[in-house]
């Protein structure tokens, strides 16, 4: 991702993170004007104010999050969606792309189907909306799912696509990455199962230096010199 | 089966030298060694052994608490299950909660209750399994010590780390961290976990009878010997995912060995294609 020292700070929950020079951000709290982390993960400080980025634990979904669900449960008027997170989100037939009659969910999306939808709203008290308002949004079909912790999302996806697209060239798979740890893979069944070595290569290396060449180092042994043109 | 509860206390439990049964001073403290992330299905995990002590701690969630009648519209619950093998004892533990163990559940819920931000995640549960597979007195506390970084490494936020020992008398010396003999045959056993940072104490039981200035002394001492078992927590969680880069460039280039066999389809999927075309 970025080119930092090769050691990044490692911090654990009640861990010291400054006095009262900074504010505290995500993942710290205030205790006596001294900010504490509350997570183990990577310490990061911005325009005074310190925050944690976890490296490990549940997804916690955000409005806008890009997700990949599985529909679990159909009611007259709406859907129930495992997104990974620690509760099911729904998913209401406005916020679809089809008209859909009261009682009539089921010719949509029944229960297993796998969706691309976006997380519309999160209440305080965590109830999860999600919308397929949106382009990419749809039910998939063929392909396989793959998962991967959400913490490291970022990792497979790579400073500004580049992961993601360099294994897209090298196996020419199709392949959609949830914000909630789930990735869809579609392709010839070999270069799938390549993709799915790959994606836990980067579980087990994710916050190592130079993670990209050493994955594109496997690819490389898999397919020799091979980038070509993207299926779209 | 002996009548233990008869035996006279003949038992020498500290020699002439003032060192108790295995070699240890009255201030000092049995091994330890813990491993974070050992299980892969948990969301956290950590293994600890403390003496002849073993123990295996696993987290899960947060997830939706179930039954949900239990469920707190304004904050998580910390429910956790603490459990004796039943080989983990001499004789065979008959398998499945009994009294003793409901009540260590209860108050290491408690305990970690406090130290859990809960309300970050409300209807929800945080799961925390505690495994004793061998034990030697002093399990309540290694239970604790694992379960505590099991959390960090489950990304459960928190406002401290959670350690915890115990500390006792025997022969009329207040000693630390009791082993088995020392617990069966000595005059008091009092395990205590705190909050490092900042001296909360979260649990402290007392079994047998300690004056108040014994109290006082055994106190200080578990007060410290925690201090040391905190930093032994940082530290296996910072080896967990600290991994420098010299370590990384001897790691081999190769992908990790393939675990399962690569999907096989016989027949083409019966699945519509993507853009509405037939197949031909």
């Amino acid at each position: 991702m970025d080119s930092g020292p090769a050691r990044r700070e490692i911090v654990i929950p009640g861990e010291l993170l400054g006095g009262r020079n900074v504010k505290p951000g995500r993942g710290t709290f205030a205790e006596r004007e001294e900010v504490f982390s509350s997570l183990l993960g990577i310490r990061t400080e911005r325009y005074g104010r310190v925050g944690v980025i976890r490296l490990s634990g549940r997804y916690m979904p955000y409005p806008d999050d890009l997700v990949i669900g599985i529909i679990t449960d159909r009611g007259p008027s709406h859907w129930l969606v495992n997104i990974k997170a620690p509760y099911p989100a729904a998913l209401h037939p406005a916020e679809t792309p089809w008209r859909i009659d009261f009682g009539d969910t089921g010719r949509y999306l029944e229960i297993g189907d796998t969706i691309i939808a976006n997380v519309l709203t999160v209440d305080e008290i965590k109830h999860i909306e999600l919308t397929m308002q949106d382009m990419d949004s749809r039910r998939l079909t063929g392909g396989q799912l793959v998962d991967i912790s959400p913490s490291k999302v970022a990792r497979l996806i790579g400073a500004r696509g580049s992961m993601i697209a360099m294994l897209m060239d090298f196996t020419r798979c199709r392949l959609l990455v949830g914000q909630n740890g789930r990735a869809w893979i579609d392709g010839e069944p070999k270069d799938m199962a390549v993709v799915s070595r790959a994606v836990e290569m980067i579980e087990e290396r994710a916050h190592m230096m130079g993670l990209t060449e050493s994955v594109r180092a496997f690819l490389e042994t898999e397919y020799g010199m091979r980038a070509g043109p993207r299926p779209r | 089966m002996e009548d233990v509860e008869h035996i006279e206390k003949k038992m020498k439990l500290i020699d002439e030298n003032g060192l108790r049964l295995d070699g240890r001073k009255p201030e000092d403290m049995r091994p330890i060694r813990m491993e974070v992330g050992v299980l892969k299905r948990a969301d956290g995990s950590a293994y600890i052994e403390w003496g002849g002590n073993k123990v295996l701690a696993a987290v899960y969630g947060p997830r939706e608490a179930h039954p949900r009648h239990l469920q707190d519209p304004t904050k998580a619950l910390v429910q956790c299950r603490y459990n004796m093998a039943p080989f983990s004892v001499t004789e065979r533990k008959r398998p499945g909660p009994d009294r003793r163990s409901v009540e260590i559940s209860k108050v290491i819920s408690e305990a970690f209750d406090s130290v859990v931000f809960s309300e970050q995640f409300p209807r929800a549960s945080v799961d925390i399994f505690i495994e004793i597979l061998q034990a030697d007195a002093g399990t309540r506390c290694a239970g604790l010590t694992a379960a505590s970084i099991a959390l960090a490494d489950a990304g459960i936020p928190m406002r401290d780390l959670v350690a915890s020992c115990a500390v006792g008398k025997i022969d009329g010396v207040v000693c630390l961290d009791l082993r088995k003999e020392e617990d069966n045959y000595g005059d008091a056993d009092m395990p205590v976990a705190m909050i490092p940072r900042t001296g909360e104490v979260l649990l402290l039981q007392m079994d047998g009878h300690l004056t108040l200035d014994e109290f006082d002394k055994a106190f200080g001492m578990v007060k410290d010997a925690i201090g040391g078992i905190y930093e032994m927590q940082k530290d296996a969680l910072r080896k967990r995912y600290a991994v420098t880069a010299e370590e990384f460039s001897d790691l081999p280039e190769q992908a990790p060995p393939e675990r399962r066999a690569p999907p096989e389809r016989e027949a083409p999927p019966e699945m519509p294609p993507e853009d509405g075309e037939v197949p031909q």
